[in-house]
C-alpha cells in the first residue's frame, strides 16, 4: 500500500506565543510535530505493518523542518520528502500548501493519505480536503478509526462528540482526530537509524511551479493576541441572593442567557 | 571548537526529556513513597532502548559514544534518582565490563539480552573488607576442570534485585595480590548465587542495594571476563570508564534544582514581593547556576576526551569529585531556597538533598578521587623531569 502523511511543524504547545513586528516570534521557541499530525503518523505506521507498503511523510516549509521530519522517520516512517519552499515564498495559505502536495502527490498514485484534523497554530483544518479535492479522492476529516479490508475501508468519524460510522473505499484521504490512537514514541536505536532514511529535498522548480501558481488566497489584515483574561468575580452573601445575582448577571452582563 | 551537539543527539536528548516529563516525572512521589519504581515506567524504558545506551548498534545498542551518553545521563538526571540510578548502573557499571572487556562469544551471548533490557547489568566489586581499598577482596575462584568455584560475599551491590548478569571479581590467586584477582561474568541462575539483604537507605529509594553470598558458586570458564589476573585493572578501569556518566547525571540534577527553585522565587512572595526579587535569594541562584556551568564545561570535555582516546585518568576523577561537590551544594542552597517547603516532603527538594549525598561515596569516594588526582599530578611531574 502507498501510504503518503501530511505533516506541519508547529510551536510547541507548552510555547508562549509572543508578536513582534506583526509576526508571532519564534526566537528560542521549541517546535514539535502538529500532535494531529502524530496520530497520522502512527496510524500510517500502523497500517503499513499490517498491509504492507510504505509510508512516505511530507511537509511544506523550511530546512527547519528536516528535524520533524526525522522524528516521524525515527517512529517508523520510511520516507520523508521536504518541500522547501524558503527562498520562493515569503506568503503562503492553506490553498498554496495544498496545491504544492496535490501537485508533488499527483503523479505518485497514493492509495491512503493521512493528516491532521487541524494544525495546532493557524487552525484551519483545511489542507487536507484541498489536497484530495485537487486529487479527486474521497474524504473524511476528524477520524477516531480506521480498518481496511481489501479496497473496502470502514472509518468511525467524530461529530462533535458522536460518532459516523463510513464505509468508502481507496483511494482515500482521512484527517486524524484526538483518540484515533496513541503515538508511540520514537525509540533510540529508531533515530539512530533514522539518520540513514531518505529523506528528499525539493523546491517549486522540480514540481514545475511557479509563484504565481501558489500564490495565496487570503491576505493577512492583522496578527493580535487575545485580550487578557480578567480576574473572575466571587459572589457573597446568602445562597438564594448568590443565585439571583448570577441570573441576573449572566443575562445583563454577560448576555449569554 | 565546536560546543554544540550532533543534530542525532540533540534528537535523542529532545526524546529522552519528553519521555522523562510525561512518563517518569508524574510518578516520582509513588517512586519514593513506594521505594518501588512502577513496571510500566521499566517497560516503556525498554522499547525506548533506554537499557541500549552503551551497547554497540551490532548488539541491538545505540553504541553511543561518551558525548552522546554524557548527553542522555544528563536529561536522565532530571528526574527522580532511584530511576537514574537503575538506568545508569546498567549503562554504566553494569555493561561496559562486557562491551569493553569481552570477548565475541560473551558479546553475542550477554548484550543483545542486555540491550533491550531483557537482562539487567551490576557490578559486583565492593565486600566489607574492601571498600576503598578495593583490592583487599576475600571473596576466591578456584578453578576444576571447566568451572571456577567461588566462596565469598559482596555488599551494597546495585540492582542486585533486578539483575541478571553481574560483573564479579574475586581472588584466583591469594599469593600475588592485586594481580591475583579476576573478574567473571555471572548469571543469577548460576548453581550457588544467592541475594541477601537489601540495604536500607538515606536515599535513591526505588533503587535496590544488596548483599551477595556465593556458596560453591559454579561459573563455567568461558565466563572469565579479560586475562586471568587482570581483574583489578578491569574493574578500576569500568569504573573510570563510569565517572563522566555519573558527573552528567548529577549535572542533570543540579540543573532540575535550579529550574524548580527559578519557578518556586518566582511564585513564592515575602515582603510584599516574589523572593526572587531579593538581592540574597538572586545571589543563591546565581552560585547555582555558576556551578551547574562550571560542571558542565567539564563533563563534556572529559567526555570528549574520552571519545578522542585520550588519557583521562585525572580529568575523570576530577569530573566525578566536582559533580557530586555540585550536586550537593546545588542542593543545599535550594533547600535554603525553598525555606520550610525545603525540607518536607510535600516538595522533591529534600529527596535531591538526601538522593545527592551517596554521590560522594559510590564509584569511588571524594577522598579516593582526591588520592587518584595527586597521584596522576606526580606522574606529570615525574614524566616532565625525565623530559627536562
Ligand atoms: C547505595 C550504594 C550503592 C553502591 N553500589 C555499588 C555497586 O553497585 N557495586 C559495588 O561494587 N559497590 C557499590 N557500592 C559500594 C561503594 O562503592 C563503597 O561504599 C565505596 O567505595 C566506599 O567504600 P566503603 O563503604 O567500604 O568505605 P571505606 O572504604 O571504609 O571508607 C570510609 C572513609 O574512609 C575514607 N578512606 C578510605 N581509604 C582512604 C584512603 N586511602 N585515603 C583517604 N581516605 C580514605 C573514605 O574516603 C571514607 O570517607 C555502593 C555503595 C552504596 C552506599
Ligand atoms: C521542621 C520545621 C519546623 C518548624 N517549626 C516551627 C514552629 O514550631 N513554629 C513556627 O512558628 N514556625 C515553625 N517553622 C517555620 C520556620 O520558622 C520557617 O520555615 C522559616 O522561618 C522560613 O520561612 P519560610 O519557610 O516561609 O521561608 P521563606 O520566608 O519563604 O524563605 C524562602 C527563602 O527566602 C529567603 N528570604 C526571605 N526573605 C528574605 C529577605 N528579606 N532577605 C533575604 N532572604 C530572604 C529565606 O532566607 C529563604 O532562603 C518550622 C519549619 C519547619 C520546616
Amino acid at each position: 500500500m502507498n501510504i503518503y502523511v501530511l505533516l506541519k511543524r508547529t510551536f510547541d504547545t507548552e510555547e508562549r506565543i509572543t508578536i513582534s513586528g506583526g509576526r508571532i516570534n519564534e526566537d528560542g521557541a521549541e517546535f514539535i510535530i502538529n500532535p494531529y499530525d502524530e496520530y497520522a503518523v502512527e496510524e500510517a505506521i500502523q497500517v503499513r505493518d499490517e498491509h504492507g507498503g510504505e509510508v512516505t511523510v511530507v511537509t511544506v516549509g523550511g530546512e527547519d523542518a528536516e528535524k520533524q521530519l526525522r522524528t516521524a522517520l525515527a517512529m517508523g516512517a520510511d520516507k520523508a520528502v521536504l518541500i522547501n519552499i524558503e527562498d520562493d515564498l515569503d506568503v503562503t495559505d492553506q490553498y498554496t500548501t495544498a496545491k504544492i502536495i496535490a501537485t508533488y502527490l499527483g503523479d505518485k498514485e497514493p492509495d491512503l493519505i493521512l493528516a491532521g484534523n487541524v494544525a495546532i497554530d493557524n487552525g484551519t483544518g483545511q489542507v487536507g480536503p484541498r489536497v484530495a479535492d485537487l486529487l479527486g479522492i474521497p474524504y473524511i476529516t476528524t477520524i477516531t478509526d480506521l480498518k481496511i479490508d481489501g479496497d473496502k475501508v470502514t472509518v468511525v468519524k467524530d461529530v462533535e462528540g458522536d460518532e459516523e460510522t463510513i464505509e468508502t473505499t481507496l483511494p482515500l484521504l482521512v484527517t486524524a482526530q484526538q483518540g484515533l490512537n496513541e503515538p508511540r514514541y520514537p525509540s533510540l536505536p529508531g533515530i539512530m537509524k533514522a539518520k540513514k532514511k531518505p529523506l528528499d529535498e525539493l523546491e517549486l522548480d522540480d514540481l514545475d511551479l511557479d509563484e504565481d501558481d501558489v500564490e495565496a488566497k487570503t491576505k493577512t489584515i492583522e496578527v493580535f493576541l487575545p485580550p487578557a483574561k480578567s480576574a473572575g468575580k466571587v459572589l457573597e452573601g446568602e445562597l438564594d441572593d448568590q443565585v439571583k445575582e448570577l441570573v441576573s448577571l449572566l443575562h445583563n452582563e454577560a448576555k449569554v442567557i | 571548537m565546536d560546543f554544540r551537539f550532533t543534530e542525532e543527539i540533540e534528537s535523542l536528548r529532545s526524546i529522552v526529556r519528553k519521555f522523562i516529563r510525561e512518563e517518569v516525572e508524574p510518578y516520582a512521589m509513588e517512586i519514593e513513597e513506594n521505594d518501588k519504581i512502577p513496571e510500566h515506567i521499566i517497560e516503556k524504558s525498554k522499547e525506548l532502548g533506554l537499557f541500549g545506551l552503551s551497547i554497540p548498534e551490532e548488539y541491538g545498542g545505540l553504541g553511543l559514544d561518551m558525548v552522546g551518553k554524557c548527553g542522555v545521563f544528563e536529561e536522565l538526571g532530571k528526574t527522580h534518582n532511584g530511576y537514574t540510578t537503575l538506568i545508569g548502573a546498567h549503562n554504566g557499571i553494569g555493561t561496559v565490563g562486557i562491551v569493553e572487556l569481552g570477548n565475541e562469544y560473551q558479546k553475542q551471548k550477554y548484550l543483545p539480552k542486555m540491550a533491550s533490557g531483557e537482562w539487567i547489568g551490576a557490578y559486583a566489586l565492593t565486600e566489607p573488607s574492601a571498600g576503598s581499598n578495593a583490592a583487599n577482596l576475600k571473596t576466591t575462584a578456584v578453578r576444576k576442570g571447566d568451572k571456577y568455584i567461588i566462596n565469598g560475599s559482596k555488599h551494597f551491590i546495585t540492582n542486585a534485585i533486578d539483575a541478571h548478569v553481574f560483573t564479579v571479581m574475586a581472588v584466583t590467586d591469594p599469593s600475588k595480590g592485586p594481580k591475583g584477582i579476576t573478574s567473571f561474568i555471572v548469571e543469577k541462575d548460576f548453581p550457588g548465587f544467592i541475594i541477601g539483604n537489601v540495604e536500607k537507605k538515606m536515599g535513591l529509594r526505588g533503587s535496590h542495594s544488596a548483599e551477595l553470598f556465593f556458596e560453591n558458586l559454579e561459573v563455567p570458564v568461558e565466563n572469565v571476563l579479560g586475562e586471568e589476573g587482570e581483574g583489578y585493572v578491569n574493574a578500576l578501569k569500568i569504573l573510570a570508564n563510569g565517572r563522566a556518566g555519573l558527573a552528567a547525571r548529577n549535572l542533570g540534577s543540579a540543573e532540575k534544582l535550579l529550574e524548580l527553585s527559578l519557578e518556586y522565587t518566582s511564585e513564592r512572595e515575602q515582603f510584599g514581593k516574589p523572593i526572587i526579587e531579593i538581592q540574597a535569594v538572586q545571589h543563591m541562584l546565581a552560585e547555582m547556576s555558576i556551578q551547574i556551568e562550571t560542571l558542565r564545561s567539564l563533563v563534556y570535555r572529559v567526555a570528549w576526551m574520552t571519545d578522542q582516546k585520550m588519557r583521562i585518568v585525572k580529568e575523570a576523577a576530577i569530573a566525578k569529585y566536582y559533580g557530586s561537590e555540585v550536586y550537593n551544594k546545588v542542593a543545599d542552597l535550594a533547600v535554603q531556597i525553598h525555606g520550610g517547603m525545603g525540607y518536607v516532603q510535600d516538595y522533591p527538594i529534600e529527596r535531591y538533598y538526601r538522593d545527592a549525598r551517596i554521590t560522594k561515596i559510590y564509584e569511588g569516594t571524594s577522598e579516593i578521587q582526591k588520592n587518584i588526582i595527586a597521584s596522576e599530578l606526580k606522574r606529570q611531574l615525574n614524566r616532565n623531569k625525565v623530559h627536562s
